[in-house]
C-alpha cells in the first residue's frame, strides 16, 4: 500500500505550506487518492475550492500522517471523489455552488447551499447572473404502499437553528431522511477574502457560535503555521483552557438537552444550571460568556483575571460534587435508558468511512481526536484519555460526552497548575510573499480544519471546514428504521451545526 | 432521583432577582403597543424564536433565559413552538437571502397584536456580516421591528430586561 508521503512526492510540492506539505498533482494521481479514500485506506479531512483549483486534504490515520493534494482545473472540470467516496459529495456540490467547477461523474449535482436566492451564481469564482428564478428542489423520490412524507422546516419547533428535513415514513418508522441545508449560508469565506487578520479571526469565530473558541482557535494556529510564528507559552496554555471550558459548557449542554428530548426535563434543569456556572466563570475570568474573540494570530487579545483561576477552580468543585449525582440518575432511570440504548445506532464502519469526528465517531470506535492523534501543544503534555465506545447508539454518545466532561475537569486543572508566566502574543507580521497554513483543532463537536492563503498582511484564501459536514449524512443514515419520535433524540445526540456547515 | 429531588426541595432557589427594564429599550417601545394589546395578552408574552442566519450564539444564549437562574417563565414568558400561538417574534442573524422567504412567512402567520424583537448586533444590521452576497441585512430590512437587543451575543441579562420592558410597556399602555 503506498503511503501518503509517495502520493506527495509524485506531484509538485508547493513551498512555503506548512505544517503538513501540499502538492499539485495530476488527474490521475487525484483519482487515485479517490480510490484510497474509497478503499479506506485514508480518511478524507476536507475537499474545496479556488477559482480554478480544487483541493483535498487526507488523513493517513496508521502514521497521523496528513497532507493536502491539489488539482488544477482550467477546464472548470475535476474529477468527481465523491462519485467513490460519498462523503465528499455534498463538498463537491459547494464546490460548484461556490466557484462553478464540477465535479465529472458526481452522481447527484443538484445545488448544496445555493438556493438561486443570491442573485449572483458561483459567487467565489467567476459571478455569473444567476438563473432567472429558483427551480423547485428535487427530493429523492421514495415510493411504495403506504409511505408518506413528513416536510419539517427550516423554521422548527424549538429554538434551533434552520434546516430542512424530508422524512419518508410507513407508519411510525421513518425510512429515509433526506436533509436540506445551506439556509443559514452567510458567506463567509467570501467575507474573508481580502480580509485582514483582526477581521478574518472575528469572521471566524462567528462561524459557529457554539465553537466560537475552536475556530478562532484553528484560524489563529493557521495563520501562525503560515507565518511560522512561534506563540508564547501563556498564550498556548491559555488558549487549551479556552477550548477545554467551551468543551466542558457545550457536553454540560448537551447532555442535559438529549434527556429533555426523551421527555426528561430533570436532567436538562441540573445540567443547564451546571452549564450556566461554566458561562460564568468564563465571563468573570475572561470577560465574556462564550469566550469570544480571545483567540487571535500571534497569541490571546486578553490574560485570565486575577481571580479567574480561583473562579473557575470553585466551578469545577462544584461540577465534581454535582455531576457524579447526575450521572448516576442518567445510568439509572430506565425510561430515559429506554429511549436511549440502541436509538439512532451508527455502524463503526459508517463512522470510519465519513471519518466521523468528535463524540459521533468516538461513540462508534473511531478514535480520532486531534488533541492526541495529532498531538498540538500543549496537549503534547498533558495527561488525558480518550473515550471511546463501539455501541454508536445515543446512549453511547452521551456516555462519550459525559466521560469527555471528566476528562475536561482533569485538564483544566492541569492547565490552571502549570499556566506559565509570560507575554500573551507575538505580532503577526506583513509578509509579501503567499505563505500557506492549516490547523486542525479539536472543537467539542469533533475537529475543525482551516486552510488558508496569506498575502502581503492579508487573506487571500480561507476555508474553513466544520465536523458536521461528515455527520450530518450519517444522522440521515442513522435513522433509518428508528420510529419518528425518535428524530429528536438521534438529532440532539449529533448535535451537529447548521451554521458550521452553511458557513 | 428520590435523592435529588428531596435535595432541591431544601436548597436555596438559583433564580435570581429581575433586573429593571432598561430606559432605552422602553423608550424605543413607547410607539409600539397599544391599549388593545393589553386586553388580549394578559400580562404575559408568548415568543416564537426565529433565527434567521444566526451563528447560534445567540440562540444559545436565549436558550440561557429558561434555565434555572433566569427563569423568564415566571414573568409570563413563554417560548412557543409555532408563530400561531405568538405574541412576539424574537429574531436572530444577519437575516440570509435564503432564510428570508422563510421570515416572512413566519411573520405573516403570527396574529395581531404582534411584536418583533431584533436579538444580537447581527439582526440590527447584518454585523459583521454586511456585505456579504448572500445576505439581505438587519432584520428590519425584512419585516418591522419593535426593539432591538445588541450583544454578540446579547447575554441573558440584557435580554430579560428587553423583554420586561417589553411587558411592562404593555402594561403601561393599557392602564
Ligand atoms: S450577534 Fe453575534 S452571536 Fe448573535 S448571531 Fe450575530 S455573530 Fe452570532
Amino acid at each position: 500500500m503506498p503511503s501518503l508521503i509517495d502520493l506527495i512526492q509524485e506531484g509538485r510540492k508547493v513551498e512555503q505550506h506548512g505544517p503538513w506539505p501540499r502538492a499539485v498533482v495530476d488527474a490521475s494521481a487525484w483519482r487515485f487518492a479517490a480510490g484510497e479514500l474509497a478503499q479506506g485506506n485514508w480518511s478524507l479531512l476536507g475537499l474545496w475550492g479556488e477559482p480554478a483549483t480544487v483541493h483535498m486534504a487526507i488523513l493517513d490515520a496508521r502514521t497521523a500522517d496528513v497532507a493536502v493534494v491539489s488539482l488544477d482545473c482550467p477546464d472548470r472540470a475535476f474529477p468527481s471523489v465523491g462519485r467513490q467516496h460519498p462523503p465528499a459529495l455534498r463538498l463537491e456540490r459547494t464546490v460548484n455552488d461556490l466557484f462553478g467547477l464540477a465535479a465529472e461523474g458526481l452522481p447527484d449535482t443538484r445545488p448544496w447551499l445555493d438556493h438561486v436566492r443570491w442573485g449572483v451564481r458561483f459567487p467565489l469564482g467567476d459571478r455569473i447572473d444567476a438563473l432567472p428564478k429558483a427551480t423547485p428542489y428535487r427530493f429523492l423520490p421514495a415510493e411504495g404502499d403506504g409511505l408518506h412524507q413528513i416536510a419539517v422546516g427550516p423554521v422548527h419547533a424549538g429554538i434551533i437553528e434552520p434546516g430542512h428535513f424530508r422524512f419518508t415514513a410507513s407508519g411510525e418508522t421513518v425510512v429515509r431522511l433526506e436533509q436540506r441545508l445551506g439556509y443559514v449560508h452567510k458567506g463567509i469565506e467570501g467575507l474573508m477574502t481580502g480580509a485582514g487578520y483582526e477581521r478574518a479571526v472575528q469572521l471566524a469565530g462567528r462561524v459557529s457560535g457554539d465553537s466560537t473558541v475552536a475556530y478562532s482557535y484553528a484560524f489563529s494556529r493557521a495563520v501562525e503555521a503560515a507565518l511560522q510564528l512561534t506563540v508564547p507559552d501563556r498564550a498556548v496554555w491559555l488558549r487549551a483552557l479556552l477550548a477545554e471550558l467551551e468543551r466542558l459548557a457545550n457536553h454540560l449542554g448537551d447532555i442535559g438537552a438529549v434527556c429533555n428530548d426523551a421527555s426528561f426535563t430533570l436532567m436538562h434543569a441540573h445540567c443547564s444550571v451546571l452549564r450556566e456556572s461554566v458561562l460564568r466563570a468564563s465571563n468573570s475570568a475572561f470577560g465574556h460568556r462564550l469566550l469570544r474573540d480571545i483567540i487571535v494570530p500571534g497569541g490571546v487579545s486578553r490574560d485570565i483575571d486575577e481571580q479567574g483561576p480561583e473562579t473557575i477552580q470553585a466551578t469545577l468543585d462544584n461540577i465534581r460534587l454535582r455531576f457524579p449525582d447526575l450521572i448516576e440518575l442518567y445510568d439509572n432511570t430506565a425510561s430515559l435508558q429506554d429511549r436511549t440504548v440502541d436509538t439512532g445506532m451508527l455502524k463503526p464502519a459508517m463512522a470510519q468511512q465519513y471519518a466521523a469526528g468528535g463524540y459521533v465517531g468516538r461513540a462508534a470506535g473511531r478514535s480520532f481526536d486531534a488533541r492526541r492523534t495529532l498531538a498540538y501543544a500543549p496537549y503534547d503534555s498533558l495527561r488525558f484519555e480518550v473515550p471511546v465506545l463501539n455501541e454508536g447508539d445515543v446512549n453511547a454518545r452521551v456516555w462519550i460526552r459525559i466521560r469527555e466532561v471528566e476528562q475536561s475537569l482533569s485538564l483544566i486543572d492541569q492547565i490552571l497548575e502549570r499556566l506559565p508566566d509570560g507575554p500573551l502574543g507575538t505580532h503577526a507580521g506583513h509578509i509579501r510573499e503567499a505563505r500557506e497554513g492549516m490547523a486542525i483543532v479539536e472543537g467539542f463537536r469533533g475537529d475543525v480544519l482551516v486552510w488558508l492563503r496569506l498575502r502581503d498582511g492579508r487573506i487571500e484564501r480561507c476555508h474553513l471546514r466544520d465536523p458536521s459536514w461528515f455527520q450530518w449524512p450519517l444522522l440521515e443514515a442513522v435513522i433509518e428504521n428508528n420510529i419518528v419520535a425518535d428524530f429528536p433524540l438521534c438529532n440532539k445526540s449529533f448535535n451537529c451545526s447548521y451554521s458550521g456547515q452553511d458557513l | 432521583m428520590r435523592k435529588l429531588l428531596f435535595e432541591s426541595l431544601f436548597r436555596r432557589p438559583f433564580t435570581e432577582t429581575a433586573p429593571s427594564p432598561d430606559d432605552a429599550a422602553l423608550s424605543e417601545l413607547a410607539a409600539a403597543v397599544g391599549r388593545a394589546a393589553r386586553r388580549r395578552l394578559g400580562r404575559s408574552l408568548s415568543i416564537r424564536e426565529v433565527d434567521a442566519g444566526s451563528c447560534n450564539g445567540c440562540e444559545l444564549e436565549i436558550h440561557a433565559l429558561n434555565n434555572a437562574y433566569y427563569d423568564v417563565e415566571r414573568f409570563g414568558l413563554r417560548f412557543v413552538a409555532s408563530p400561531r400561538h405568538a405574541d412576539v417574534l424574537m429574531v436572530t442573524g444577519p437575516v440570509t437571502k435564503n432564510m428570508r422567504e422563510a421570515l416572512e412567512r413566519t411573520y405573516h402567520a403570527t396574529p395581531n397584536p404582534k411584536w418583533v424583537v431584533a436579538v444580537g448586533d447581527c439582526a440590527r444590521d447584518g454585523g459583521c456580516f454586511a456585505g456579504s452576497y448572500a445576505i439581505v441585512g438587519g432584520v428590519a430590512e425584512v419585516i418591522p421591528v419593535d426593539l432591538h437587543i445588541p450583544g454578540c451575543p446579547p447575554n441573558p441579562m440584557t435580554m430579560l430586561q428587553g423583554l420586561l420592558a417589553l411587558l411592562e410597556r404593555v402594561d403601561a399602555v393599557a392602564s
